[in-house]
């Protein structure tokens, strides 16, 4: 155990005499938690509308009217033709235009029926989709103020109030989805990489030969070399919690104990990842390559922040699960924000226990194969 | 001009050696661009709803199959209690829900009026939002419905409806594939071509042959260079194998010329290489180049407008996207491939970026040191 | 009248506050075998990166080959060779390779890189391993081949910074005579050694102790100067004084 110490020290004064990287990676992280958690959002507000309106009556005015008081859409005074739609489209600055037919008063009070049209530019089909259901809602909020339901206070009229609460997140601020997954996200690429990488230097460098021949159980020489990683990885795990509550307002609901035992555990697993690439390559560039070029946009995708995980075929789905990113979003979720207890995210710690059980052994496994 | 050739000689037949280096490059993107489309699909669908129906009454009965005949929602539950359903919305099983109260069709029928709960897990804050006014306006409907039976006699009154046609232009089926194959191509695109340009002359300076280089004669603008153009090679490489799988297999072809597609990509590479490059005179160790690139490359993607639109950011984040060369990727594939727009419309894009190329390059060149 | 191609006054590198080549003053002579020799850390490498203009010099003067290494550190590198003590040549390149590239690099006309390729590879009996990666050859193959490519463009002077580290014996020799040969035409060789043997091999030798040049003479004039029988004392005497630890 004393041993174990020495070798604990000498990587930590590694990690400590490079000022420079350290500075990085105390850095980096900071700074996209900020960047990520201000700046990624799924709610579109004041998109430029374009209205055609044929009509030019009360009717379409007061439809006009509410669609530009709705935070989601900016009416836009651009004067445009049908015909010149597809060019304004091609330049790529509009994307929603909407047409109002003649006589909409008219058709309204007489047919009881009307219908508007709204020409998008799909090319980016989820940002169309969402407005176009931003744009549903309002249209039907307008039916039914036409239907004289919209209040319902004091009609005769029949009427079933629905009382909406909104759980975990009143203000429905994109940072209580995004905070927790670029967490995952960020630690988990950092964690691998810097592992992987370092061992693989000391490879490169010829140096691992020499700790290799120590009377020291090689693949205690390697977890020897994780641990100033854990350690670190941990002060970002910290400083992430402390700006995700004081900077971007995120809640802390459940124990504090627990969301740093559950980082404790991802951070363990990533690192697991990061030695089992370390004993499978022998160089720095293809060690990088492999946990950044193969890595980085599996785990932007699969980790489920972005794109939900229910949308995709099975075998995505399965891939998803090997992430360990994946599961620790839903822990972050589940411990900071909805704060649940450890009997909530058992599965998740499991799948957690797992992933590292897997790699360790993998690791321990080749890592023998390569001294016989 | 002689001395170039040497130069580009010497980088190809380094490259071509590192079989490893090469099938990662070429085979990494071949197989992510096959399975992360399939993943990119935020499209709202499958809301989940789990419904408490405290009274067992015909209009509490009917007012849930309204909501499930909607299409919309998907019942995950039906008829526990409140405390039931809300572990399922702990457990991501349920998105909503929606708790009728005892005595609701008594309510209704004596005093016209009732209150329903609707409980939304708004973590998710656009899938909340949605879901929920999805939820309220079909209890609107229902109301009315309802209404109208009581009223029916009265006058004859039919309720007003507005419909949304919806025209949904360059993507009619609304096939997110369509949109984020490009993307997700253009993303590793960016970032293979990052990586190795920041890689490599950092890789040199450590393991020393770059004192070599640096104590010979030749200009410090054919040793960039030299650098530059094998991994602009790759990187069109990389693409063209990434367009023709587009077309193999998500049939998706340029609805642009392809001739205007290259000539953007041929000057974006400059510009991603290029900062790649610079980067790398500024870093002692393939470490630190890594991390500084995967920092910029994380920014650059998650704030591209391939995941969540730029229009949804704020404001300083939206500068952030006119200086990041991936947002105008993103946009001219989008422009070409999916909208079929010409050079003329893609020029100011092509402008920016060739600024950015030249600037970068030349940084690139001025701060790398033949003398320290 | 000897022609002097190094000249330096004063020349020092400081970082940050640390001096790690202080106020050297010397000269070297065309056509000699310079020795640099030292303890670890004593400066060597960073003065020979100064001459070759790699480095900037805090403060001092230096000229090379005529040519002054603050204003012209560009011009400098045509007129010199270099191997580094790091190993130089890319090891994911065959002999052939290397010897291209770095002939190109020096702009060689195409067939002086051939029929100078054809010479070298003849002189040192690599023929069978001409199409060989360099990085597959035994190390003192590679130090022969480094030494070699860095003279390949007949440089006035060739800077070898602990050429023969890690060769055996005969290899050693064998780069000697390599040397020799070098010189024997005329290039001034600069050279740091650990090995005293070799040492004895040199023209005039300067011996460096904490970033200053402590003695500079020919090998017979210092081991008289010191009273010792060998090089190896002459540099035990002058070395045990030193302040640096490694
Ligand atoms: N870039 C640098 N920054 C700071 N200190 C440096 C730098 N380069 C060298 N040094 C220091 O300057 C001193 C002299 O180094 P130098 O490499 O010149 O010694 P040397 O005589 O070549 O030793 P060796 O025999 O080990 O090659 C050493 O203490 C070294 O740590
Ligand atoms: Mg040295």
């Amino acid at each position: 155990m004393k041993q174990f110490g020495a070798f604990v020290k000498k990587e930590f004064a590694h990690v400590f005499r490079d000022r420079r990287t350290l500075l990085i990676l105390f850095g980096m992280p900071i700074m996209q938690i900020l960047i990520f958690g201000f700046a990624l959002s799924n709610e579109i507000k004041n998109t430029q509308l374009v209205v055609i309106d044929k009509a030019k009556d009360q009717a379409s005015h007061k439809l006009i009217n509410r669609i530009d008081a709705s935070s989601y859409f900016e009416v836009s005074n651009i004067m445009l033709e049908e015909k010149d739609i597809e060019e304004v489209f091609e330049k790529g600055k509009l994307k929603l235009v909407l047409i109002i037919p003649a006589e909409f008063n008219l058709m309204l009070a007489h047919d009881k029926k009307a219908s508007v049209q709204l020409i998008a530019d799909a090319s980016d089909p989820n940002t169309a989709n969402l407005l176009k259901n931003y744009l549903a809602a309002i249209l039907q909020d307008y039916q039914a103020e036409l239907n004289g339901i919209g209040n319902g206070i004091g009609t005769e009229s029949i009427n079933i109030v629905p009382q909406t609460r909104m759980l975990y997140n009143p203000q429905l601020r994109s940072a209580h989805n995004f905070v927790p997954g670029v967490m995952a996200l960020v630690l988990m690429l950092v964690c691998v990489m810097m592992t992987a990488i370092t061992i693989v230097r000391e490879k490169e460098t010829g140096t691992m030969e020499v700790l290799l021949i120590s009377p020291f159980k090689p693949w205690l020489v390697i977890i020897a070399k994780a641990v100033p990683y854990l350690v670190l990885s941990l002060v970002n795990v910290t400083t992430i919690v402390l700006l995700s509550v004081f900077v971007l307002q995120l809640p802390v609901n459940g124990s504090l104990f627990l969301l740093f035992a559950e980082s404790t555990l991802f951070i363990i697993t990533c690192l697991g990842i990061g030695i089992f690439i370390s004993i499978k390559t022998n160089s720095q560039l293809i060690a990088m390559l492999i946990s950044l070029i193969g890595m980085l946009l599996p785990t932007i995708l699969f980790s489920g922040f972005m794109f939900p995980l229910e949308n995709m075929p099975a075998v995505l789905q399965w891939i998803a699960n090997i992430i360990p990113a994946r599961w620790y979003y839903v822990i972050v979720k589940s411990v900071m924000i909805k704060g649940l207890g450890f009997s909530a995210i058992y599965l998740e710690t499991l799948a957690l226990v797992v992933i590292a059980a897997f790699f360790y052994a993998l690791s321990i496994k080749n890592f023998k194969v390569r001294l016989a | 001009m002689r001395t170039l050739l040497f130069l580009l000689q010497k980088e190809f037949k380094q490259i071509y050696r590192y079989k490893a280096m090469v099938r990662i490059i070429i085979g990494m993107p071949i197989m992510q661009l096959l399975l992360l489309p399939l993943a990119a699909d935020y499209e709202i669908k499958n809301i989940n709803l789990a419904v408490v129906d405290n009274d067992h009454s015909t209009y509490s009965q009917q007012l849930v199959s309204t909501i499930i005949g909607s299409g919309y929602f998907r019942l995950a539950e039906y008829n526990q209690s409140y405390k039931k359903s809300l572990k399922l919305i702990e457990s991501d099983k349920a998105d909503l829900i929606l708790e009728i109260p005892e005595g609701f069709e008594r309510n209704l029928v004596r005093e016209n009026k009732d209150q329903v709960l609707v409980a939304v897990n708004a973590i998710n804050g656009t899938k909340a939002n949605i879901g929920a006014s999805y939820l309220n306006n079909i209890i609107k409907n229902y109301n009315q419905s309802l209404r109208m039976k009581l009223v029916t006699s009265n006058q004859g009154n039919q309720a007003i409806a507005i419909d949304l046609v919806n025209s949904n232009w360059y993507n009619p089926e609304m096939d997110y594939k369509s949109f984020m194959v490009p993307g997700i191509l253009a993303l590793l695109v960016t970032i293979i071509g990052g990586f190795l340009a920041a890689l490599n002359i950092v890789r040199e300076k450590e393991i020393g042959t770059i004192e070599q280089i640096n104590v010979t004669p030749v200009r410090k603008s054919y040793f960039i260079l030299g650098k530059l153009i094998p991994f602009w090679v790759i990187g069109n490489v990389v693409f063209t194998i990434g367009l023709v799988l587009s077309w193999l297999v998500y049939g998706i072809v340029p609805a642009g010329n392809l001739l205007v597609l290259y000539s953007f990509i041929w000057v974006y590479l400059l510009a991603v290489l290029g900062l790649g490059l610079l980067i790398s005179t500024y870093c002692e160790t393939q470490q630190q180049a890594m991390f500084i690139n995967f920092f910029f490359i994380m920014i650059f993607i998650l704030l591209g407008g391939l995941f969540t639109s730029i229009d949804s950011m704020p404001g300083w984040a939206k500068i952030i996207a006119r200086i990041n060369p991936v947002s105008y990727i993103i946009d001219v594939f989008r422009m070409i491939i999916l909208k079929g727009s010409g050079f003329k419309d893609i020029l100011p894009h092509i402008g920016i970026i060739s600024f950015m190329a030249l600037l970068l390059n030349s940084w690139a060149i001025k701060n790398y040191r033949k003398t320290s | 009248m000897k022609e002097e191609v190094i000249i330096t006054e004063g020349l020092t590198k400081k970082f940050g506050n640390f001096t790690a080549v202080d106020n050297i003053t010397f000269t070297v002579n065309k056509g000699e075998i310079f020795g640099f020799l030292g303890a670890n850390g004593a400066g060597k490498t960073t003065a020979m990166r100064m001459l070759c203009g790699l480095s900037k010099p805090t403060s001092g003067k230096a000229t090379v080959a005529g040519i002054d290494v603050y204003s012209q550190a560009e011009k400098i590198k045509s007129n010199i060779g270099y191997m580094s003590q790091k190993f130089s040549l890319y090891e994911d390149l065959t002999v052939l390779e290397n010897i291209k590239f770095f002939g190109g690099i020096y702009k060689l006309s195409d067939s002086r890189i051939k029929t100078k390729s054809e010479e070298l590879v003849h002189r040192l009996s690599l023929e069978p391993q001409a199409n060989k990666l360099v990085g597959s050859l035994p190390q003192g193959w590679k130090q022969k081949l480094a030494f070699s490519v860095a003279i390949l463009h007949e440089p006035k002077i060739v800077f070898l910074d602990e050429p023969t580290g890690g060769v055996d014996p005969l290899a050693r020799r064998q780069f000697w005579d390599l040397i020799y040969e070098a010189a024997g035409n005329g290039i001034t060789i600069f050279i740091t050694t650990h090995y005293m043997d070799e040492a004895e091999y040199c023209n005039r030798l300067s011996i460096m102790v904490d970033g200053r040049i402590e003695a500079l003479d020919s090998p017979g004039a210092l081991k008289q100067k010191y009273e010792a029988a060998n090089m190896d004392e002459v540099f035990y005497r002058l070395a045990r004084g030193a302040k640096r630890a490694e």
